[in-house]
């Protein structure tokens, strides 16, 4: 076998399979023609055909962070490749594995502006960890191999490979060896952090009387969230996740105080406020997170444990950064901690402190129980209604906007990788896509796409793709007639002056939308009917679901950070806020 | 006084523009950026000078030395270094041009290289704030200039190397 001589066509997909990769989300053309033909002549790596380049990467990205394995797409040159753009920017700023194969013109061609080309490497560079333009057809194994690599190791990102037509010629045919090392120049990656670092957090950490462990996206990455649990449990400060990192600490234990940031909760950004040690594993201080930077944990000692140098001191100075991969980093900790014990007790007084803010101003987990004359529904009893039938068990994938903002307050996720969503770009058409590629990846767990109705229809065409693989996805629409995060803040900053965000009369029947792709609709417009339409939806495990739930249209998402103040300067509702 | 950074970087189609795009990409300023292969034919050197803040500058090189294709990364003013700069110049009135470097500006070497048209090349070459000055103070007798940018290299032990190859092995 390893002597047989093959195209570059059949050398890249066969290169897919040693990498152990046997889904692909694509779409066909010109450019990728010879690719599709070798995806044609074996059936090791399938391939989904989506509706659009942007769904087939987010659908990659999708099944990427539900997963842990790299997500792959296939597109083809020119407006193949620019719609792919938006799925790499978004899984670049959320630091996703994904790999994207995208069809160039033959290389003779390129830079003649040749039908369907594009400058995809340029296109694409700033939005990629690393990119390549296949330069001959013998290396095909080789920039696959060296592809997955950068994608998946340290900081995880996308990775775009550009192939010329004329590297997959189908009679151009080479001898195959997939390669078993690779060597790379200077491309280091972290591993375990310096054990004096690790001595002094843990001095750190006994010499507060204020901690908080506030977790992000690279603890999920990383698969330390097992890691970060015991090492939290050890130390018994309260903890806090990004909107990235909910479920890498169980979002339903007493020592979890909530998301923080600009929705995050009351207790979370008061307890950031008020920390004299923040303790960041796997996050960034991204400006969702600390608002005015120059106000931020003033009075806190700071920790930094990231794998990407660059993220340490870019936006808050700390006082100690721990370079390293956080599970490796993590355990250590825990090591340290079992060696020389630790005394929870240090910190009743500020567990007290706590809970008086919990008591105050804490999430309302209960509003089911809230009826109203009306019958109206809020938003936010959607959520927990999905939580309660779900049993907090479900992926959940959302858009972005309202909706994914009660999703993440509401939802209290337990376990890492199954809350799914854009956090870095903010991509609406996010969630359906990236559902099917959760969908594809565990078929038998409940997956649920929380959207509004501004959302959905950016990337609603993926009904069709849903029909044709039988993905019974369950899509959550909080449909509040209007473009909710835009008209909220019109509502706050801009008078309510209410600029394009109704799209008037022309809304969709949402439930003969889904019945005309073969799906079942349902429609809720009333309290009292909520839980039951949820419990059918989900009873349907073979049918995609369009739940349209017609929510109060003039709810908004609080708390909400007060732009340029503190962590403690937020609205907590219409009329009431801290500063 | 503007920080200078030194880099090797693989020497291959891309690997300049995914640097130069890093500082459009992150809105830091480049002043001067000079590049050229280096012996080993498969890496190129590349040096740049820019005026900004220190804290910017150590983001600048933990961003440079995360592209795959950079391979290693120096500040050239954390250790002893020299720098220099080669300009060359057009001028008509050779004389008094000549007459005002060797008045002021005593550090620039300078060469006649042309005088086709009664025209005249000069080489210059010295430190980059020597250089500028001089040029300021050219400025109506300059028919065109073209710098080179600053070159950098650090003195002694210290040297622009790249580290060992990295194996990964499956």
């Amino acid at each position: 076998m390893s002597n047989e001589e093959i195209n570059g066509g059949d050398a890249l997909i066969r290169a897919l399979a040693d990498e152990n990769i046997d889904l692909i989300f694509g779409y066909p053309g010109g450019a990728a023609l010879h690719i599709y033909d070798a995806i044609y002549k074996q059936n090791k790596v399938q391939h989904i055909l989506v509706r659009h380049e942007q769904a087939a990467v987010h659908a990659a990205d999708g099944y990427a962070r539900a997963t842990g394995k790299p997500g792959v797409a296939l597109v083809t040159s020119g407006p193949g490749a620019t719609n792919a753009i938006t799925g790499i920017a978004t899984a670049y700023m959320d630091s996703i594995p994904v790999v994207v194969i995208s069809g160039q013109v033959a290389s003779h061609l390129i830079g003649s502006d040749a039908f369907q080309e594009t400058d995809m490497m340029g296109i694409s560079r700033p939005i990629v960890k690393h990119s390549f333009l296949v330069q001959s057809a013998e290396e095909i194994p080789v920039v696959i191999k060296k592809a997955f690599h950068i994608a998946t190791s340290g900081r995880p990102g996308p990775v775009v490979i550009d192939v010329p037509k004329n590297m997959t010629d189908p009679n151009y045919k080479f001898e195959y060896k997939y390669p078993k090392d690779l060597v790379m120049r200077s491309f280091p990656i972290l591993g375990k952090g310096d054990d004096e670092k690790i001595a002094a957090a843990i001095e750190l950490f006994r010499s507060a009387k204020k901690p908080v462990i506030y977790s992000g996206g690279g603890t999920i990455q990383a698969d330390a969230s097992k890691e970060l649990t015991e090492f939290s449990k050890l130390i018994g400060c309260p903890v806090t996740n990004t909107l990235m990192g909910l479920g890498a600490f169980p979002g339903n234990d007493d020592q979890f105080v909530g998301m923080l940031g600009m929705h995050g909760t009351y207790e979370a950004n008061m307890v950031m406020s008020e920390a004299d040690l923040i303790f960041n594993v796997g996050a960034r201080f991204d400006d969702r997170i600390t608002n005015n930077p120059s106000k931020f944990g003033l009075a806190a000692k700071k920790i930094h444990i990231d794998s990407d140098p660059s993220s340490i001191d870019k936006i808050i100075g700390v006082d100690l950064a721990i370079e390293g991969d956080a599970k490796l980093v993590m355990q250590q900790l825990i090591e340290q901690v079992k060696v020389s014990g630790f005394d929870q007790a240090i910190y009743k007084d500020w567990w007290s402190k706590v809970e008086t803010w919990r008591e105050a101003h804490g999430l309302n987990h209960d509003m089911l129980k809230l009826k109203n004359e009306k019958d109206i529904i809020l938003p936010q009893q959607v959520i927990q209604s999905l939580y309660q039938i779900t049993k907090g068990n479900a992926y959940v994938t959302s858009d972005v906007g309202q909706h994914q903002m009660f999703a993440a307050q509401y939802y209290k996720f337990k376990d890492p990788r199954k809350w799914i969503n854009s956090g870095g770009l903010g991509t609406m058409g996010f969630g359906l896509p990236s559902a099917m590629g959760v969908k594809f990846a565990f078929p038998d767990a409940e997956v649920a796409c929380v959207t509004g109705e501004g959302s959905i229809q950016m990337c609603i065409q993926e009904l069709s793709t849903c029909g044709q693989y039988g993905l019974p996805i369950k899509i959550i629409n909080l449909n509040n007639r209007a473009l909710g995060m835009v008209k909220q803040w019109q509502d706050m900053q801009y008078g309510g002056r209410y600029s394009s965000i109704s799209y008037e009369d022309s809304l969709p029947d949402f439930v003969k939308l889904a019945e005309s792709f073969g799906h079942v609709g349902i429609k809720v417009e009333k309290l009292s009917d909520l839980n039951d339409a949820m419990k059918e939806s989900f009873a349907m495990k073979d049918k995609l679901v369009f739940l349209d739930v017609l929510v109060d249209p003039d709810e908004h998402v609080y708390p909400m950070l007060e732009a340029g103040g503190s962590m403690s300067e937020m609205r907590l509702s219409k009329d009431k806020k801290t500063f | 006084m503007a920080s200078q950074i030194s880099l090797l970087m693989e020497n291959q189609p891309g690997a300049l523009s995914r640097v130069i795009g890093l500082f459009s990409q992150r809105g830091y300023n480049i002043d001067s950026l000079s590049v050229a292969p280096t012996q080993d034919p498969t890496l190129s050197r590349l040096t740049m000078t820019t005026s900004e803040s220190n804290e910017v500058i150590q983001q600048i090189l933990k961003q440079l030395y995360k592209l795959i294709d950079v391979v290693m990364v120096q500040d050239l003013k954390a250790s002893e270094s020299i720098s220099l700069e080669m300009a060359l110049i057009k001028v008509s009135n050779k004389s008094e041009v000549i007459s005002k470097i060797e008045k002021n500006y005593s550090s620039l070497e300078f060469n006649e290289l042309d005088n086709k048209d009664e025209k005249t090349i000069l080489r210059l070459i010295g430190d980059t704030d020597n250089l500028e000055s001089l040029l300021v103070e050219l400025e109506d007798d300059l028919i065109e200039v073209t710098r080179t940018g600053a070159l950098g290299m650090t003195l002694g032990n210290v040297s622009l190397e790249t580290e060992e190859e990295t194996k990964v092995i499956y």
